[in-house]
């Protein structure tokens, strides 16, 4: 699998680290269903899914990767801070 | 037996080699196999379970049977194919899985016993005694089946790992693989083409068959050249694509080095490739198959089309008198070449009634080979007819039983191929992996003329996809003969019939498995082991499902095959992990007191991929155990001075810096004034500890963290991602710069007087209280320090820039031992900690929380953090939780261990009675006995109490006292001075 990275470029599925389904972090005070579910819950998708990946072997950018948990298929990347910095 | 003239051979090149400890002569452009068959040998391996002689069965890397081993000593190689082995002077290869010798091997006895030992027998025969399996039966199953055999020592031959990118993939170079390269390349792609073979050409290099006016071998060769000549093509030979991936990655292995008579030191044997294609064209050709009759695993029983190979390409008649069996025209083109290489016909049999013979040849039509006779090689065939059967005297027999498209990396997506009645094969299902376009043999094509098409018409397909014109390219003129096949698998009768060669299968074993009721391909498969081993059934998968099909009651398309799996040939690990052994198997990270720690003689232990000093060892101490008591002693009456680089340091800068270091901290860090230290502990979104370790700050806006060792990786990802995905908003930057500075913890009561002699100014003891950082200046360049301790003494921590590490720690030492101390190692810093009741991640294990290490007190009530909401959870915060506790032996000194289960005194070593278990365990050389950490249920409320330690694995049992995991200074008066 390759990712393309919006800094680096296509670059091999080894150059990062995943880091799960793309959540949103429940509030402070969410109470504990939501919490559960966040850090629980997962529908494990056979398809279309929205995951963390990390180029830890790159720019070290938190990426939002939509993929096709099947065939691997990429649809689209994007840093998960926006470009922020 | 070698032919007068003819061949792709180099009969001015003759290349001498060795073969079972005989010296053999073959000539330049041979494989292994056609040298032995020109040297008449028949006999070059036995089979897997019964021993049974067997020769040379195909000419390609399906061949099931001339499994041999190359070389000798800690580099030989097992179940390499004489078939795909290039004869090159010196080459030494012996047969495998027989003793002594492969034509009288005396395991050849259990050939009589093949009644009891047909598929399953081991589940059935050796049940019983149940102790007999593992100390008897298993052994001596093992030893007497198997193929080749390891060396069992390290292998010390070169291999490499390589990566390509490309437009266009071409798989085989066969007449549609060449062609589709040819338009590709012509178009102005970036195309590799790949062969498994020295001499790319596939099949025209086997047939006497003419492309555009010209032999198929020397067409082959012009367009080769042609090729080559350009530049956005690349050619890559002796390259066997072994797998597909996602994302049009391709799995392939190159032989760089076996073939070459010398090999220069840095070549590599082979080279794992990992290619990256955008578009494939799948040209991989056609694999024959045979047909099952009783006697057909006999030596000289070889396929037709690999019979021509041998005729045609090598120029090696693999018999005298041959009789050639088949159910398609390919047994007419075989009779047909025999007769042209001056090889004498016995006999043409083909199975389908209404065949025509044009040739002069004794022609049995509607007739079919019911049995082989002779052992160590065919003597004569029976022809069963119409009206009855008669021997045929014959030295080798040539069968064709149709062809199968090699649709195998069609199918490693999980694609399942689909059944072609027509032709009586399975042809790669339409888009089974994205981008990949079968085509010429690959895709069911069968004749010269309509590969060459179906290649050039694949590579439109590609450029299209690829958004190139198309070049027109005028089609060479080439056969075009139709395909015309019966289906044939089985022929009934008396005798073992083979299927599976290689893992010795016959069609009683296939019907067995059936009625056992393994009737899934999958499970007869398993029953029999029909398929597996280095061949993978390349030769018998097919024959092997119609026999299942017809003893199940149904059809062969509904039977179904079983999984294609990548590797499609054998890949050595040594090429997948090429580069990875040794030291080359993890990188090296080194401190900067590296070098004078070995100097004086320290054994290195590795942290992760850090080494750091055990112990530094003195004159006339024996153990590991003194030299560590000794250090301890400096840092607990002198000084004591240790490399502590290796912890993680990752600077954060911003105005958000505290804001950042209170959402992953438990404790608040916001108000820490610039000049002060604290200690943090982070937690995990679910509520468990992950790392702890001091944070700096030292300068409004900015802080130096420093993680744990091996938390210095993850921490650092979980900054990034606390930043970059939960607190985007924030206004702060991290680095990580724990390569960048050196760091020497300097210990003992004696330390600030160590400091005040190598700093610029002399420390201020009012000016650095207990948790002090600030700028100092040694030896004219800037440092940092920092008045924190791991060992409970006054201590101190030094960094500076990693250039001065090597000089700073010789001075450090040498200042250190001028005042009675010295350089301590990692034993002795963990009994230090220990003493003291410090946590490592032996503690931190990620099972524990902060209320289990007696830290909640830290966990501030008015802000969020991660792992907040959930470290709230009841069940995280009761009572009866295995806490932190410290245990000291009862009674005399008693050895304690780590890892050992905790019970009440009176309670069963067993694993429902547990309370808990131990940590970290040291002998405390200040206290005079063991001491450990451990978790203990309820802990903290019963100090005082008895609890039995027990090491089941060691066969230790010691009554401890459970007490504060503090057991020196417990109010820290020596750390604060």
């Amino acid at each position: 699998m390759r990712i393309n990275c919006p800094t680096c470029g296509e670059r091999d599925r080894r150059e990062f680290y995943y880091g799960g389904a793309a959540l949103a972090r429940p509030a402070e005070d969410a109470g504990p269903q939501a919490w559960d579910a966040y850090l629980h819950l997962r529908d494990n998708p056979a398809g279309r899914a929205r995951e963390w990946w990390f180029h830890e072997s790159g720019c070290s950018a938190w990426l939002l990767v939509e993929r096709n948990s099947v065939t691997h298929e990429v649809y689209g990347v994007a840093l998960a801070d926006g470009g922020r910095s | 037996m070698r032919l007068a003239t003819g061949g792709l051979i180099d009969r001015g090149d003759a290349v001498s080699f060795r073969f079972d400890g005989h010296s053999y002569t073959g000539f330049r452009g041979d494989t292994l196999a056609s040298a032995l068959l020109a040297n008449g040998l028949k006999v070059v391996a036995r089979s897997f379970k019964y021993h049974r002689p067997r020769g040379v069965f195909s000419a390609g890397s399906e061949e099931p049977n001339a499994l041999v081993t190359l070389g000798r000593g800690p580099g030989a190689e097992p179940n390499a194919r004489a078939t795909m082995v290039e004869l090159r002077e010196g080459l030494e290869a012996r047969a495998q899985n027989c003793w002594p010798s492969v034509t009288w091997d005396l395991m050849e006895v259990n050939d009589l016993f093949a009644p009891l030992l047909g598929a399953g027998f081991y589940y059935k025969t050796f049940m019983w005694p149940r102790a007999f399996w593992d100390k008897l039966y298993e052994p001596l199953i093992r030893q007497a089946a198997g193929l080749g055999a390891l060396s069992v020592t390290a292998n010390p031959d070169r291999y490499e790992k390589a990566y390509a990118h490309c437009d266009l993939l071409v798989v085989g170079a066969g007449p549609a693989g060449l062609m589709a390269a040819l338009v590709a390349g012509e178009a102005g792609a970036d195309v590799i083409l790949a062969d498994e073979d020295a001499r790319p050409g596939g099949r025209l290099n086997s047939e006497r068959l003419q492309v555009g006016g010209q032999p198929g071998a020397d067409w082959a060769a012009t367009v080769l050249a042609r090729l080559e000549a350009l530049p956005n093509v690349r050619v890559m030979r002796r390259t066997s694509v072994t797998g597909v991936y996602d994302q049009g990655t391709f799995g392939a292995l190159e032989r760089v080095g076996q073939h070459l008579d010398t090999r220069a030191p840095d070549l590599p044997l082979e080279c794992f490739w990992r290619i990256a294609a955008k578009q494939v064209v799948l040209a991989s050709g056609a694999l024959e198959r045979s047909v099952a009759f009783a006697g057909n695993d006999r030596p000289g029983v070889m396929l037709a089309g690999a019979l021509r190979s041998y005729l045609n390409r090598y120029a090696v008649a693999p018999g005298r008198r041959v009789t050639v069996f088949g159910n398609s025209d390919d047994a007419h083109r075989t009779a047909a070449d025999l007769l042209a290489a001056g090889v004498h016909v016995a006999a043409l049999i083909d199975a389908r009634p209404e065949a025509r013979c044009d040739l002069e040849v004794p022609f049995y039509p509607g007739a079919v080979v019911s049995q082989v006779k002779g052992r160590m090689g065919v003597e004569a065939v029976r022809v069963k007819t119409a009206s009855g059967t008669q021997a045929i005297v014959s030295d080798c027999l040539a069968v064709s039983g149709g062809w199968n498209p090699n649709v195998h990396l069609s199918c490693h997506l999980n694609g399942r191929p689909v059944w072609d009645a027509a032709l009586a094969a399975f042809v790669p299902a339409p888009d089974a992996v994205p981008g990949l376009i079968p085509a010429g043999a690959a895709a069911g094509v069968m004749s010269t003329a309509g590969c060459l098409a179906d290649g050039a018409r694949a590579a439109g397909v590609a450029l299209a996809a690829l958004g190139r014109k198309v070049p027109d390219l005028a089609l060479p003129e080439a056969e075009d003969a139709p395909y015309r096949i019966r289906p044939l698998w089985v022929v009934p009768g008396r005798g073992r019939a083979w299927l599976d060669l290689q893992n010795d299968v016959t069609v009683k074993d296939v019907q067995g498995a059936a009625q056992e009721n393994f009737r899934s391909v999958e499970h007869m498969k398993r029953y029999t082991t029909q398929g597996m081993s280095p061949d993978q059934g390349k030769t018998s998968n097919i024959g092997a499902l119609a026999v299942l099909a017809d003893a199940t009651g149904r059809g062969i398309a509904e039977t179904g095959t079983t999984t294609y799996r990548p590797p499609y040939t054998p890949v050595a690990i040594a090429a997948m992990g090429a580069g990875a052994q040794g030291a080359g198997f993890a990188p090296e990270r080194f401190t900067s007191s590296h070098a004078a720690s070995l100097e004086r003689g320290a054994p290195m232990i590795e942290a992760g991929l850090w080494y750091r000093p055990s112990y530094f060892p003195a004159k006339g101490e024996a153990t590991w155990r003194q030299a560590c008591d000794r250090e301890i002693g400096w840092v607990r009456n002198a000084v004591g001075l240790c490399d502590v680089t290796t912890l993680g340091k990752i600077d954060i800068q911003g105005p958000d810096a505290g804001a950042l270091l209170d959402f992953v901290y438990t404790n608040t860090f916001s108000t820490l004034k610039p000049g002060r230290v604290r200690y943090g502990v982070m937690l995990r979104e679910d509520g468990f500890v992950m790392d702890d370790g001091t944070t700096a700050c030292l300068a409004p806006g900015h802080y130096l963290m420093t993680t744990t060792t091996a938390a210095a990786g993850p921490v650092m990802r979980h900054l990034e991602f606390a930043t970059q995905v939960l607190r985007p908003e924030l206004d702060v930057q991290i680095t990580s710069v724990t390569e960048q500075w050196a760091q020497f913890a300097v210990a003992g009561p004696k330390s600030r007087a160590l400091l005040s002699e190598v700093l610029e100014s002399p420390l201020d003891p009012a000016e650095w209280p207990f948790m002090a950082c600030g700028a100092v200046r040694v030896g004219g360049v800037a440092a940092r320090l920092f008045r924190i301790s791991f060992s409970g003494e006054e201590a101190y921590e030094i960094a500076v820039p990693a250039r001065f590490g090597d000089s700073l720690f010789r001075a450090l030492v040498a200042r250190a031992e001028a005042l009675g101390g010295g350089a301590y190692g990692m034993e002795a810093l963990n009994v230090l900690r220990l003493e003291k009741g410090l946590l490592t991640h032996a503690e931190l294990h990620g099972r524990t929380t902060s209320f289990d290490l007696g830290l909640s007190g830290m966990m501030a009530k008015k802000k969020d953090f991660i792992g907040r909401a959930a470290a709230a959870r009841p069940g995280l915060l009761a009572g009866d939780r295995e806490r932190l506790v410290g245990l000291r032996p009862r009674g005399p000194v008693q050895q304690l261990t780590a890892g050992a289960f905790l019970f009440a005194p009176e309670a069963p070593a067993t694993r429902a009675h547990a309370e808990g278990y131990t940590t970290s365990v040291g002998f405390s050389p200040t206290l005079g006995h063991s001491i450990a950490l451990g978790f203990l249920k309820s802990g903290p409320e019963r100090q005082g109490e008895t609890v039995r330690l027990v090491d089941h694995l060691r066969g230790i049992e010691v009554l401890c006292e459970v007490c504060a995991p503090c057991f020196y200074d417990p109010d820290g008066g020596r750390m604060r001075g």
